[in-house]
């Protein structure tokens, strides 16, 4: 059952209505939709809520989420007021996720776009392959986050596990806490003015406003391993 | 895939509920596992006597011949109580070795689940809410409870190869994952003594513990070292006599998540498995972390 609550906000009860009706009618949303606010109750744990959106819509999730929520991300803003399952905003495009819990393992892979924001701890292998997404973590970190990260901003308020950036490519990572330990081919860099900069607006985008970039440290690729290198050939 | 939960109650008071609570949780992690299901449950012991936990394919007639024979020996004080193809057979502690060994010769088609002063284990092929169902766990009452529900990757669907796994008195294990040495891993316990029914790979960690455990470590200390010994993946929950315990392998690739109230400790492979818990709202909901040992005692 979907209520009508004043004319713009829709809520939509998952313990009444299926998924699948939920993401049918999200997917019916358009650039100009006349419904842009959507209030999800009775998550459950479920999976797949609010996947693959394409329309500038703000959706509230009262409760934590299973499996990829907010999966394939493209324009919309998704806030989950609870914890996130594995594989939060994976893929995400464009738009704005916000976990106001924790975020199970490979929150945000793959993603090309948008920012994702979460509020507590992310487990392993947050951001793994990341693609351009902007990942702002408040808490720590687990193991092989960022790995193989190809481009985009990792942030950190608090630590990062093991293997931090193992295999890293091009993308930027800042940790504000203790990193156990880096990855094959991460290593510490020099932080800029421009990475200053970056890091600042990144920060201020996520709504944090009790870091200062300059308690980070900036950490990416030696670049080591971008090509074969015949001299290792010997290992494999 | 595999679906595990697990609840260990601290409030004494909700034991009544324990079958209902875990039959619920049960069923939500029915696609992560549909081959089988099972569970172990730690009801109420009489100090001095032991619980046999029996299966049979044929139930209706072994249980029948065991009933008979039973019935025959008067001094033995043993009760059986039967449910769909298990039954529980309840001797004094001091004939366990003696009832053993008759049932091993004289009831071949008769498989021992489990034995301890409370653990009772059931599982069987099917649907996990139907095999639920057909034991009636939700009328179950007790004071902790390990649940699984079994996707097949390493042996074949059958009863004794669904989880939970026992091999020492009220010990028992069930595992989401797999794991890669345990073929060398068996050789070495059957060196040692250990006895298997499965060519299973978690029969291998719940014997596995049991070894330790037999060496003099707790259950805590046992699956510390698990973590240098078994190679694969694999989140663990293990139940004895008064324990709970927890361990994720250091990839920890395999989903979990735990909830801890005032009232009770609760494990599942998904937040779902959990959101029907009374309080789950103001719990204290986390993952546990890799290569870390969790372990509640009463």
């Amino acid at each position: 059952m979907q209520q009508l609550i004043g004319d713009l906000m829709r809520t939509f009860d998952l313990a009444q209505s299926p998924l699948r009706e939920l993401n049918e009618e999200l997917h019916r949303q358009t650039d100009g939709s006349n419904q842009p606010q959507w209030e999800i109750v009775n998550p459950r744990g479920g999976h797949a809520i609010a996947v693959g959106l394409d329309a500038p819509v703000k959706v509230d999730i009262r409760g934590s989420v299973g499996y990829y929520c907010a999966g394939m991300n493209k324009k919309a803003s998704v806030t989950v007021h609870g914890s996130a399952g594995p594989g939060v905003a994976e893929n995400m495009m464009s738009g704005r996720v916000v976990i106001k819990g924790d975020a199970s393992q490979y929150a945000g892979a793959t993603g090309r776009g948008g920012l994702l924001v979460i509020e507590g701890n992310a487990s392993s292998r947050c951001g793994i392959s990341m693609k351009g997404i902007d990942i702002v973590v408040k808490g720590n970190i687990g193991h092989m986050s960022a790995f193989m990260a190809q481009s985009g901003h990792l942030v950190v308020l608090g630590d990062a596990g093991d293997a931090l950036g193992d295999s890293i490519y091009e993308a930027q990572l800042f940790v504000r806490g203790k990193v156990k330990s880096l990855g094959a081919d991460c290593i510490e860099k020099e932080m800029r003015p421009e990475h200053q900069e970056a890091l600042t607006k990144l920060l201020a985008d996520a709504g944090i406003k009790d870091a200062k970039a300059s308690e980070f440290r900036r950490y990416g690729s030696a670049r080591k391993l971008y090509n074969f290198n015949i001299d290792n050939a010997d290992a494999y | 895939m595999c679906g595990i939960v697990g609840l260990f109650l601290k409030n004494p008071k909700m034991e009544p509920q324990l079958g209902q609570l875990l039959s619920g949780m049960l069923s939500t992690m029915c696609e992560r596992g549909p081959d089988s299901a099972g569970f172990a449950v730690y009801g109420s012991g009489t100090e001095g006597r032991t619980k046999i936990t029996l299966q049979s394919a044929t139930a209706a007639e072994d249980f029948a011949k065991l009933k008979a024979a039973l019935a025959k020996d008067k001094k033995l004080d043993a009760q059986l109580t039967t449910r769909d193809t298990h039954a529980v057979l309840s001797v004094p502690s001091d004939k366990l070795d003696e009832v053993l060994a008759t049932l091993s010769a004289d009831f071949p088609s008769i498989r021992i689940m489990a034995t301890g002063e409370n653990i009772e284990i059931y599982k069987e092929v099917g649907y996990p809410t139907e095999v639920a169902k057909r034991f009636d766990l939700s009328h179950m009452s007790g004071s902790h409870a390990i649940g699984h529900t079994r996707m097949a990757t390493e042996s074949a669907v059958t009863t004794l190869g669904a989880h939970p796994f026992s091999t020492g008195a009220d010990e028992c294990l069930v595992h989401n994952g797999s794991l890669s040495n345990h073929n060398s891993l068996r050789r070495e316990l059957i060196r040692d003594g250990m006895k298997f029914n499965t060519e299973n790979d978690t029969e291998v960690a719940a014997s596995y513990l049991t070894w330790r455990m037999k060496q003099g470590l707790n259950l805590g200390e046992a699956l510390e070292k698990s973590l240098d010994d078994l190679d694969g993946f694999f989140n663990f929950v293990v139940g004895t006599k008064e324990g709970f315990g927890v361990v994720r392998d250091p990839i920890a690739c395999k989903p979990a998540v735990m909830a801890e109230t005032d009232d009770y400790v609760a494990f599942g492979s998904e937040y779902r498995a959990l959101a029907g818990l009374p309080g789950i709202d103001k719990a204290k909901v986390w993952e546990p972390e890799p290569s870390t040992v969790y372990f509640w005692q009463r």
